[in-house]
């Protein structure tokens, strides 16, 4: 599997009889912890990390020269779901809002609630999976199922909704694919009132757990101005201290009309920054989460959630930027049209792949068992990495 | 700050460097700079107290077709929340762009990025190479003239 | 036992033999068994089922059915690996594991050997699963096992110390090493049995001990050895079929032997609770064997809660929480003993 590949030791003060060396370990492609095919190449000294290197395109599917062959915009909805395969729906909303940009559409006030609503569900179960497989790597195997249990509850309402639990087609430029089933309101409802006790019971299992604390406080520390200046979004961000969500700050759909909170880490139980204030950030953003499902239900208004689809999507010469806050961080699109129905280009900025690059910085003088903790805190999902 | 304000300020600063600008009419107004200079223009854009350009968003590589290659940044301040776009256009014989790497960290992914699809070299980056294809992939598959190989290390690659 | 065996079968040697294998009637067992009860309690606490269809009620005999597939399998050495430690190493886990049931009380009629030194030859015994652990590692010619092997026996190490001080406490209140003996001196109803005497020392004694015999053990939150999430499988990722199921019976007789100790010498054993009532040699075994499988799943339990230490934060707790009161304890019951003779 892995040659011993040794490099003379940096250390210096070290007296020459005792001559020491760096240890290149490989983490991956294939590692029960890197939440996908990611190699990591560590250069330890002893459980010392010196330097990480990540190497990633296990999973490049060619998104992007995808999109420049299809014969209709509508078709790179199915491609995008698949980027980051845990949230789907939040892709697919990126997505239509910069096209419903670039055509200038406007979408009728039904279709705009339930794709918040569905982006916020997206939301909950990209975070429960966050959380679950980091008390994993953490060695508490129990969260991991309990979040699994939850989750099938909210893919239960997106099958109900689309047909699909995990990649959905289901926000359409200018619509959606489906209505909503009938009793909609009453299962999100009954969803909310079962949710929320078990992010208190989550807290009590894990969070705020000495050996969980232990183990994630203090380590990965990112301070706020290495954050911005590495680009870093989401709950990586929030967990600096920076309190920057795109929901609030540059607001799309109609997030300017819910009211909820922006969580932030505050280094409670370490330093501000650390792998325990980016994982305490999700679970608040799962609670707000609910908050706005609520909200958003309780006000749908009826309507006609295909009338403004376009029948052919030829939008004029020009291109536009539009970001939109998913549950790893900032997701932005950069669709360039040259007036015809093929894309010109479509550039996809993902969260995870600009959330990794900041992983070298964070991680140096670290050790081995902390690499895995610093990796699950960072939230990775490759698909999103690769495209 | 507008955009014609910016565009002002570079345009003092660096005279020929800023190559022209369309600020009106577009919903991301954008302003064309010497890939040559891009360097000591992010520098300016990021440190300037009025302008504060703290973030790149996104950094993409662009085929214009005809042999025409760009990148084209998309800046963000969080500070002062206002936007930019600069664009940088190189040809396929002399595809060079300064590297902002120095400026914002996050450009070196990005960068590798562009010169593993594209075939951009960024003069002055610290590690420039690819990162999502293999390291002894031949070619550069986002270019509108692409030819996928017939084979890769022995195997069939068109299947 | 022995008497009666020797005057049945007249060679002494052939009673020995017996006598050694004894034991094994209940370890094989109980670690099939074990293997099933962990993946039904981890089920049960994780909102699921665990086996449900082997052998009808409940998969009781999926352990069965594993052991017959991992038997069947292909013996696969890697080419690099050290052969001869690669196959020695679980035999030599195994061997320090079983080794110290020779010296555990079944019951008032049955010890394999009473000798008496008998708790420190249990605890000196054990400590030989530390270097099969380190034979696996190695000969595994692969980093993650080495690191794995290296954490464990850095681990079982150090937390021998705590262990040893722990017991040390009880053999104070005892005046004896042969572990026989400390279960007569328990018998009566239980507020006789040595956790509740000298409170709360020996009390505290009980806990450090439990808590070191995790780490003994390789449990967790002291898994770091094989630590699934880090390491893959850490000393027995490479090992495959029969070898990995003795290493994984070996665990779990490691694990009874260790719980075998501590209600020997804490909950009184062999005795009953309830003094002369339900007490007797078939009584006896199954008080003893009860008191064990208390304490197996109080070890399952805290596996699927806990999270797992880093390998500092582990040598953390071991000698600079566990130790320093386990010396308290040991001055402690000393000064006590001291002043009640």
């Amino acid at each position: 599997m892995e040659e011993v590949l040794t490099r003379p030791s940096a250390v210096s003060g070290i007296s020459r009889a005792l001559r020491t060396e760096e240890m290149v370990i490989n983490m991956g492609p294939q590692h029960p912890s890197t939440h996908g095919v990611l190699r990591l190449e560590v250069v330890a000294d002893g459980e010392i990390v010196v330097d990480v290197v990540p190497h990633m395109g296990y999973l490049h599917r060619c998104f992007e020269k995808h999109c420049e062959h299809m014969t209709n915009y509508q078709q790179v909805i199915p491609y995008a779901d698949r980027m980051d395969y845990v949230a789907a729906m939040s892709n697919e909303f990126g997505f239509v809002v910069a096209m419903e940009r670039l055509l200038k559409i406007t979408v009728p006030e039904r279709v705009e609630y339930i794709r918040v609503i569905m982006a916020e569900f997206s939301r909950i179960v990209s975070h429960l999976i966050a959380i679950g497989t980091y008390g994993m790597d953490i060695g508490a195997f129990t969260p991991f199922l309990y979040c699994m249990r939850d989750r099938e509850r909210v893919l239960d309402i997106f099958e109900q909704t689309c047909g699909a639990r995990l990649l959905y087609n289901y926000m359409w430029v200018g619509g959606l694919s489906h209505d909503v089933p009938p009793n909609f309101a009453e299962k999100v409802k009954d969803f909310c009132t079962y949710f929320r006790p078990k992010i208190k019971e989550l807290n009590d299992l894990l969070s705020y757990n000495k050996i969980f604390i232990e183990r994630t406080a203090n380590v990965g520390v990112l301070p706020a101005p290495v954050a911005v200046n590495y680009a870093c979004s989401g709950p990586v961000l929030r967990g600096s201290g920076v309190k920057w969500d795109l929901r609030k700050n540059d607001p799309y759909s109609m997030y300017d009309r819910l009211d909820f909170e922006i969580p932030v880490g505050k280094g409670l139980r370490g330093t501000v920054g650390d792998c325990w204030d980016r994982y305490m950030v999700r679970i608040h953003e799962m609670e707000q989460s609910v908050n706005i499902i609520e909200q958003a239900v309780a006000k749908l208004p009826a309507g006609d959630v295909q009338s403004a689809i376009p029948k052919r999507i030829r939008p004029d010469a020009g291109e536009i930027y539009v970001r939109t806050e998913t549950p790893k961080g900032e997701l932005g699109y950069y669709i360039i049209s040259d007036g015809s129905a093929t894309p010109f280009r479509i550039k996809v900025k993902s969260p995870c792949f600009v959330n990794l690059s900041a992983l070298p910085a964070i991680s140096r003088g670290a050790m081995i068992a902390d690499m895995v903790a610093i990796l699950g805190s960072i939230d990775i999902v490759l698909g999103e990495v690769d495209r | 700050m507008i955009p014609q304000e910016v565009f002002n300020s570079l345009k003092m600063r660096f005279g020929d460097g800023i190559l022209e600008a369309t600020l009106d009419g577009v919903p991301n107004p954008f302003i064309r700079v010497a890939p040559r200079q891009m360097k000591e223009v992010a520098l300016f854009l990021r440190d300037d107290e009025h302008l504060l350009f703290d973030v790149l968003m996104c950094l993409s590589g662009v085929d214009y077709t005809g042999g025409k290659l760009g990148v084209v940044y998309h800046l963000h301040s969080m500070t002062h929340n206002h936007k930019i776009v600069l664009k940088a256009d190189v040809t396929v014989e002399d595809p060079h762009v300064a590297s902002v790497e120095s400026v914002w960290k996050t450009a070196n992914w990005h960068e590798r990025e562009a010169f593993d699809l594209y075939g951009i070299v960024f003069d002055g980056h610290s590690d420039l190479r690819r990162i999502l294809l293999p390291d002894d992939w031949v070619g550069h598959p986002l270019r509108k003239d692409y030819q996928v190989p017939e084979f890769y290390n022995g195997m069939k690659v068109p299947y | 036992m022995k008497e009666f065996l020797i005057s049945v079968l007249q060679n002494e040697i052939l009673v020995y033999s017996l006598m050694a294998v004894l034991p094994l009637i209940w370890v094989i067992p109980f670690a099939l068994f074990a293997v099933w009860w962990e993946r039904k309690i981890s089920a049960h606490m994780q909102d699921r089922l665990g086996p449900m269809r082997t052998g009808g009620w409940h998969g009781w005999s999926q352990t069965i059915a594993d052991i017959l597939k991992l038997i069947q399998k292909e013996d696969i050495i890697p080419t690099a690996a050290d052969r001869k430690l690669f196959i020695l190493a679980p035999y030599v886990v195994f061997v320090g594991a079983y080794a110290a049931y020779a010296a555990i009380p079944f019951s008032a009629a049955y010890i394999g050997s009473e000798i008496n030194i008998g708790l420190f030859y249990v605890i000196s015994i054990s400590s030989l699963v530390v270097i099969g652990l380190l034979m696996a590692g190695w000969a595994s010619n692969n980093k993650w096992s080495l690191f794995g092997a290296m954490r464990s026996a850095a681990q079982i190490v150090s937390y021998e110390i705590p262990v040893a001080l722990a017991l040390l406490a009880v053999v104070m209140v005892a005046g004896t090493f042969d572990l026989q003996e400390i279960n007569r001196a328990q018998s009566g109803w239980f507020w006789n049995w040595y956790v509740f005497q000298k409170f709360p020392l020996l009390f505290i004694a009980m806990v450090i001990y439990f808590i070191a015999s995790l780490a003994e053990t390789n449990r967790t939150p002291f898994d770091i050895p094989e630590a699934e999430s880090e390491l893959v499988g850490g000393y027995h990722t490479e090992y495959g079929g029969m070898r990995f199921a003795l290493l994984f019976l070996s665990e779990y007789a490691n694990m009874f032997a260790v719980s075998a100790i501590a209600s020997t010498l804490f909950f009184g054993g062999w005795n009953s609770p309830f003094g002369d009532f339900l007490s007797g040699p078939w009584w006896g075994l199954f008080w003893f064997l009860f008191k064990g499988m208390a304490f197996i799943f109080l070890q399952m339990w805290l596996r699927w809660t806990l999270p797992r230490l880093r390998v500092d934060q582990l040598m953390y707790v071991g000698w600079k929480v566990l130790i320093p009161f386990a010396f308290v304890v040991v001055i402690g019951v000393g000064f006590w003993v001291m002043a009640v003779r």
